[in-house]
């Protein structure tokens, strides 16, 4: 039987006329006072895309450990040199190759330079290319690959088999030769790293807009009369920023990485200027008598990978929920 | 509501054709012909009802109308002007005269827009209003479908179905238009949703004197709201008339067993009327049948439907049908 509890808590089985509908009579309705009104008030405020995203990943603690230790890297590469009274090209004889200690924490090398502020000069370097080059492959990722899917085609077959024309040469091999005929200076790395990165990101945003594009809410604006370049960049770039921002993270450690792969060669930065890659490269030959040379530019290479690296995996996780197992 | 017997919207022999690739090595391309010569016109004011089952092509004349789809042939004129040859830049005006309400209000709002941006879109697209005029215009759309001034700075997925598809009618009214397509406006809600917003439609027909496509496979819906009823089928108009004419004298096969399948109120009635049931699925409109499209499944299929497509003949009362019955 049907029963319920009224107000008193008593358990009330209803009269067998009121269990149709259109049975209760108009005095047993009554009237609710206005307060009721009240719950229907939504009082949570609206969260964007951006906010939610943010709330999810600073529940990640790698991804949060991640981004303490890139800030406290970028804030000690910028002030650190300045605090210390050595500077990266400042030879000293006196001082060859001495062990870490409370006058060179890192050590020196064998001109008696100090590899801490050494060390600190290569951050700043190193991190220069990774975002600045993570940077430039944003922009050309994303304008070519929404434009190769947004207007489809012809177009995108013209511009995709560029795409896997260049994707097919070694990139090695013009990476040295573009550094051999631009000198080997932190602009021409710079170059040699966008001309080819961006192809990834430009195939990601090409799928995306592609998916996009025959949305509804595409052929709404179409409707209204936006223009295609609006379209692009109004409604379909920014709904595919949570898989860009993921890719151009991963991008960031990748052109560290192969800066200091790059100077490790030998064709990267020149002296006296440092990259991470240079120092362990200097460090070789004195790899057994003073290891520790090596080991403290390799440790912040290793943990500035890891850091971003998990800075990736969280923002993954945080920009794309589905992908979360 | 009287309407005046001002031709606001005519399509003649409008076709809008598909290619379809069949692979890598396949020499000849196969056409899906969506919309296949159709003719119809709409007075101001009033409402055209266009019926027919899922995949007929009702969807593709609405958005070949707006030139979402560039037509393959034929002729759209608004105000006896044609508009399908025209560029980006000449749209433009015909594009603040009709607009359009999509039919699923989950995939037709921009999820990265709130509200307010939704609606003002139009408005900054056909530079219209500005600064405080235009979140002023914003306000007064929200409020005129219903919804609350708060509701601007939330996004879509924080609303419901119903109120989705309010969203999309005020960015619809936003730059004041004239005519509207409504593609199934109702389909994707409840039904107890349905009611509110048809009635909305019907209030702001009235209050802005619009002029509107319907387009619903919902038959008794369109009863309720149109003038002038077309029924489609496979790309091509069968049936065309007065509602009340229509929906009283159906000649066409395809429009009785349509018809016949809409449920009645009355059980005693409901016993009387007989239910045709259509043998087979609709053929495939990459390779319609000869003839007549409907023969493959009409009990009264003759030699000379598979020998000749019929045309759309008048039979009295402004009644159009296209079926070799009704020829003699």
């Amino acid at each position: 039987m049907h029963s319920a509890l009224n107000k008193n808590g008593d358990i009330v089985v209803p009269r067998e006329s009121s269990l149709v509908w259109h049975d209760i009579p108009d005095e047993e309705f009554e009237k609710l006072d206005q307060s009721a009104k009240q719950s229907e008030v939504v009082l949570r405020k609206s969260k964007s895309y951006w906010q939610d995203a943010w709330s999810r990943f600073r529940k990640d603690p790698l991804a949060m450990a991640g981004l303490v230790v890139i800030v406290v890297i970028t804030l000690a590469a910028i002030f650190g040199p300045i605090f210390s009274s050595y500077s990266y090209e400042d030879q000293n004889i006196a001082n060859q190759n001495q062990s870490p200690s409370l006058e060179h924490w890192f050590g020196t090398d064998k001109f008696g330079r100090d590899i801490f502020v050494r060390t600190l000069y290569g951050a700043r370097i190193s991190l220069t290319i990774g975002f600045v080059a993570a940077g430039i492959n944003l922009v050309i990722g994303v304008i070519y690959g929404g434009i190769s899917g947004y207007f489809g085609g012809k177009i995108d077959m013209i511009m995709m088999r560029f795409v896997d024309i260049l994707y097919g040469v070694p990139d090695l091999l013009y990476i040295i030769l573009l550094m051999m005929f631009l000198g080997n200076t932190l602009e021409s790395i710079l170059i040699a790293l966008s001309l080819t990165y961006w192809i990834g990101t430009a195939r990601m945003v090409r799928s995306q807009v592609i998916t996009l594009k025959f949305q509804e809410y595409t052929l709404a604006a179409k409707a209204i009369g936006s223009s295609n370049l609006r379209i692009l960049f109004k409604h379909l770039i920014p709904n595919s920023m949570g898989p860009i921002i993921v890719t151009v993270t991963f991008l960031v450690p990748s052109a560290i990485f192969s800066e200091a792969f790059l100077s490790f060669l030998g064709i990267g930065i020149q002296v006296p200027m440092a990259s991470w890659g240079t120092l362990v490269n200097d460090a070789i030959p004195s790899l057994f008598t003073q290891p520790y040379q090596m080991l403290f530019p390799a440790i912040a290479i290793s943990i500035t990978m890891f850091a971003l690296n998990f800075i990736g995996d969280g923002l993954r996780d945080a920009l794309d929920p589905r992908l979360k197992k | 509501m009287v309407a005046s017997k001002e031709k606001l919207l005519e399509v003649r022999h409008l076709k809008k054709h598909f290619e379809m690739k069949k692979g890598l090595f396949a020499s000849s391309k196969s056409v899906l012909k969506a919309v296949d010569d159709i003719s119809f016109s709409i007075n101001k004011g009033e409402t055209f009802g266009l019926v027919g089952e899922s995949g007929c092509g009702k969807t593709t004349v609405g958005r070949t109308i707006l030139k979402l789809y560039e037509p393959t042939s034929g002729q759209i004129l608004y105000k006896d002007t044609p508009i399908e040859g025209l560029l980006h830049k000449e749209m433009l005006p015909y594009r603040k005269k009709m607009q359009m309400i999509f039919q699923d209000p989950y995939a037709s709002l921009d999820p990265r827009m709130t509200v307010g941006e939704i609606i003002a879109d139009p408005l900054i697209v056909h530079s219209m209003y500005s600064g405080k005029e235009r979140m002023d215009r914003v306000k007064e759309l929200i409020e005129l479908v219903g919804l609350q001034r708060d509701h601007l700075n939330r996004y879509p997925h924080e609303f419901s179905g119903g109120q989705r598809q309010r969203i999309g009618i005020a960015r619809a009214l936003a730059v004041e238009p004239e005519f509207l397509i409504c593609d199934e406006p109702i389909s994707a809600l409840d039904v107890s949703i349905q009611a509110q917003v048809v009635n909305m439609l019907e209030e702001l027909q009235e209050k802005f004197g619009l002029t509107y496509l319907f387009v619903s496979h919902d038959l008794s819906m369109v009863r309720h709201m149109s003038h002038k009823v077309g029924v489609m089928y496979l790309g091509s108009l069968v049936e065309y008339s007065e509602v009340d004419e229509l929906y009283t004298n159906m000649q066409h096969p395809y429009t009785q067993a349509l018809l016949s399948a809409l449920p009645i109120a009355d059980p005693d009635r409901a016993e009387q009327s007989e239910r045709i049931h259509l043998q087979g699925d609709v053929p495939s409109p990459i390779n319609p049948p000869s003839g007549c499209a409907f023969r493959t499944r009409c009990k009264f299929a003759m030699q000379v439907c598979s020998e000749e497509k019929p045309l759309l003949r008048d039979i009295g009362n402004s009644h159009m049908v296209a079926c070799h019955l009704s020829n003699q």
